[in-house]
């Protein structure tokens, strides 16, 4: 490979990132951003037509609407195949069976130990969170699939859905005033609660808002790190880079199969944490 | 509220970068989605998923304690049954010994009974052994005596009286008894 034909595969690179973004990981950003147009694979394109405005807000389904659509059907099926093999008999079969063991695992090590009796109440929630979280992630691994989960406005919805959650759960529990009062920690001087009914306010939305990035930040990261990976392929204008980018791209993979579970975890466990401690104000 | 401040603090860090725009349009998809999806799961999955679930460890809780009772039950009548055949077998070991003892006791006055019965009937025999010796004896004197006297008389016929000879021969004859 002589350097022409190099300097000519970089030019012809850095154009298609030229086209695809103002900056060089404009492409990357692309991929993993939301749009208004769903890949196929070999059938190109598909553009979502544009809805109109409804108060003032765009309300066009965008590519992320549809995986998010595409997973909730999906949890939906499954769940309702689950509810219907346990309709039939109380031993569970092979559908049952695999998503007993999450189900259990989120009753049990999460929802029960940091809810305590009150558990039951929001337990459908926190299932439904696990496996909203958890089929979004996985759906995200899914080539020509969008991962909804690595939306900031995704995680930020549920972010404020956990946080309603929260504040009911402790309103339900403590009633408001009691919850209000039970906010500050009780043996605090009295000129201390200037600095800290601020501080326990700004607590309150610093949870979720972590909630959210941490999620957010936690699918992005991989995906882009792929790209970035099997970019470097392009960028280096050498296919000998290519099984270095590729073995590292398919661990990255398998680590995203990991950090799919852990993240749904940790999203559901910090929600039913923050919802205990809302209901149990005392500890 | 929250949502706009989140949106207020995401809008400024991003810096209309892209990746931190927070659209609106999807938040909305977002909830709606999430709380239709959460009203289905919780009538059509959760409830019974969790029933069943409830139920299922409540049997099985149910007929652990069942068989573990079952177990202590049995455990009881096994208990029960080999105190009983300690008792019997005490019971028919107490009848042996009493039996035995009985038997031995029994034996003992039999044989008391049949030693002092001989011992009697051996008495007696000799008795009457001795009171049929003693009338034999008298009658063998007498006879003696007769036959003596007969004897003596023929002898005597020829010489002397009948009288001083039996005098005689009584003598004779009281020696002999005597010795």
């Amino acid at each position: 490979m002589n350097a022409d034909s190099i300097s000519d595969t970089l030019t012809t690179v850095t154009d298609s990132l030229q086209q695809a973004g103002d900056t060089g990981s404009g492409w990357i950003l692309h991929h993993v951003m939301d749009g208004k147009e769903i890949e196929l694979p070999f059938l190109g394109y598909i553009h979502i037509p544009q809805l109109p405005l409804v108060f003032g807000i765009d309300v066009t389904p965008t590519k992320h609407v549809v995986f998010m659509i595409i997973a909730a059907v999906l949890v939906f099926l499954t769940f309702a195949a689950v509810a219907r093999q346990y309709k039939s008999s109380l031993i569970p079969k092979r559908l049952s069976n695999f998503f007993e063991v999450m189900i259990v695992f989120v009753r049990d090590e999460i929802a029960e130990p940091t809810l305590g009796k009150a558990y039951p109440i929001y337990l459908p929630y926190l299932l439904t969170l696990f496996f909203f979280i958890l089929f979004g992630n996985f759906l995200g691994l899914i080539p020509f699939s969008a991962t909804f989960t690595s939306n900031i406005a995704v995680t930020a919805a549920l972010a404020i859905l956990s946080f309603l959650m929260i504040q009911l759960g402790g309103i339900r529990q403590n009633g408001l005033i009691g919850y209000l009062k039970g906010l500050v920690p009780h043996g605090i001087p009295l000129w201390l609660l200037p600095l800290m009914i601020p501080v326990e306010i700004l607590g309150l939305f610093t949870k979720p808002f972590a909630l959210a990035i941490r999620l957010f930040a936690n699918m992005i990261a991989g995906h882009t790190v792929i790209l970035a990976l099997l970019g470097l392929i392009f960028f280096m204008g050498t296919i000998f880079i290519a099984p270095v980018s590729v073995a590292f791209a398919v661990f990255i993979y398998l680590l995203e199969i990991l950090v799919s579970l852990i993240q749904a975890y940790i999203f559901t466990m910090l929600t039913s944490l923050f919802i205990g401690m809302a209901v149990h104000q005392e500890h | 509220m929250f949502s706009e401040l989140l949106i207020a603090v995401i809008a400024s860090e991003g810096g209309g970068g892209g990746l931190l725009d927070v659209n609106p349009g999807l938040m909305i998809w977002t909830v709606v989605t999430f709380i239709l999806l959460l009203l289905i799961l919780k009538k059509i999955a959760w409830k019974p998923i969790l029933e069943a679930l409830d139920k299922r460890e409540k049997e099985i809780k149910n007929s652990l304690e069942q068989a573990e009772n079952a177990k202590d039950e049995a455990r009881k009548i096994l208990e029960e049954n080999q105190a009983n055949l300690a008792k019997a077998e005490e019971e028919s070991k107490k009848i042996i010994e009493q039996s035995r003892t009985y038997a031995e006791s029994l034996k003992e006055q039999m044989l008391k009974e049949s030693k002092e019965q001989s011992k009697r009937l051996i008495d007696d025999a000799g008795d009457e052994i001795q009171r049929k010796k003693d009338a034999a004896f008298e009658e063998l004197k007498e006879q003696i005596a007769e036959l003596a006297v007969n004897a003596a008389e023929r002898i005597m016929k020829e010489n002397i009286d009948a009288s001083k000879n039996k005098e005689i021969a009584n003598k004779y004859l009281g020696e002999i008894t005597k010795n």
